[in-house]
């Protein structure tokens, strides 16, 4: 398979949040700011890559019947390295994102890589797979908080763009989170059909 | 007194899907009919009450005195897991009625993150068990309150004429977006 066609797969074609509509919880819950929707999609990128590498590698010695219990144990592992060096490293980052981190476990984007990608495929592939639909989710969450923080707080990334009285602070807020990617999977379905 | 804030504020200040945003997955997958709503908010309801006092039990009772409360993840997964399984195949002998009605939803249940949460939320509010039981059963009211209203708009919302780029996911997007704004009018009450 065409290794850069495998990489870049994930950001537009088959990008797990717009188009796939996968791991939705995450995507809503921790896009208050660019900051975090970034730090949130590159943690799922580290665990949905490294949980891709060890599953390609230990896909022969798996009993079919109990894959998924394994694929889960071995998801969870990473998990708690990620949150562990995130409470050591970064916590302010921690703290802003919260149950989100241990909840990495069901994100289903992870889990369906492993059963439908991982656990098939060669182990450089299977890496490139995971490192494409890691930034691919990563990038969607950073364009989700990057709006919702400038629509809510006219900022992009903590620096400002317009006065921050003039913001509409429902978009940080819980409704604003379903109200900006509704619009957004609506352009982006315009934008496809239109290409079609 | 205690319980009745807890019981309100998971219901609805802080409702586990409007404000929380967890189990989104099945509130946009099963929400297009009010049984299938139903069915799955009874699933979710036995699980998540279940899944909270077995794995409230094993972080007082096994990780605690062990020391390992870093494998809280990696236990509380494993947990929800088998015990989804046991309950399918349970129901399976016991109540095929019952078994007929939740089946379905059952595997759906191990990826939904209210699961995992709740039991979570529970052991870092640092409640005791029979606080931890009202707060799940309340969170899972809660969850079925938000997923059969937002299915009744949404069998609604069908024979609507809605624009072509918003069908489907995004109108339904921006409708769950007002039903949560709706909700953060309870804010104040507790």
């Amino acid at each position: 398979m065409n290794q850069w066609k495998n990489f870049s797969k994930g950001f537009i074609k088959e990008n797990p949040v717009f188009i796939l509509l996968l791991g939705m919880c995450p995507t809503l819950g921790t896009t208050g700011s660019a900051i975090n929707g970034l730090g949130m999609g590159l943690a799922t990128t580290f665990v949905l890559v490294m949980s891709n590498l060890v599953i390609s590698l230990i896909k022969n010695l798996i009993p079919d019947k109990v894959r998924i219990p394994a694929f889960i144990v071995v998801i969870a592992t990473f998990v708690t390295i990620v949150q562990m060096v995130m409470q050591a490293y970064l916590p302010s980052l921690y703290e802003s994102l919260g149950l989100f981190i241990p909840l990495i476990v069901v994100n289903c984007i992870v889990l369906g890589r492993a059963e439908a990608f991982a656990s098939k495929n060669s182990i450089f592939s299977s890496i490139i797979d995971g490192v494409g639909i890691g930034l691919g989710f990563a990038f969607a969450l950073t364009v989700l908080g990057s709006v919702r923080e400038l629509l809510g707080s006219g900022k992009i990334f903590n620096l400002n763009v317009y006065p921050e009285q003039y913001g509409m602070l429902i978009f940080i807020l819980a409704p604003g989170a379903f109200i900006a990617l509704g619009f957004l999977i609506a352009i982006i379905n315009r934008l496809n059909k239109s290409k079609a | 007194m205690e319980y009745i804030i807890i019981i309100l504020s998971a219901i609805l200040v802080n409702n586990i899907v409007l404000t929380q945003f967890l189990g989104i997955c099945p509130f946009l997958g099963v929400s297009k009919k009010i049984e299938t709503a139903v069915g799955m908010t009874g699933a979710v309801a036995f699980v998540m009450v279940l899944a909270t006092i077995v794995t409230f039990l094993i972080q007082h009772y096994v990780l605690n005195p062990l020391n390992v409360g870093y494998l809280q993840t990696i236990t509380f997964i494993l947990i929800i897991a088998s015990l989804v399984q046991l309950v399918e195949i349970i129901l399976k002998k016991v109540s095929p009625a019952l078994y007929q009605a939740l089946g379905v939803f059952l595997p759906l249940i191990t990826t939904n993150c209210a699961i995992l949460g709740v039991a979570i939320l529970v052991i870092q509010k640092d409640f005791n068990l029979m606080e931890g039981v009202v707060y799940a059963t309340a969170n899972a009211v809660g969850f079925g309150l938000a997923l059969i209203i937002f299915a009744g708009i949404r069998e609604h919302l069908e024979m609507q004429n809605v624009p072509k780029g918003l069908k489907g996911v995004p109108i339904a997007l921006i409708t769950a977006g007002i039903l949560a704004m709706a909700f953060m009018g309870f804010s104040g009450i507790v």
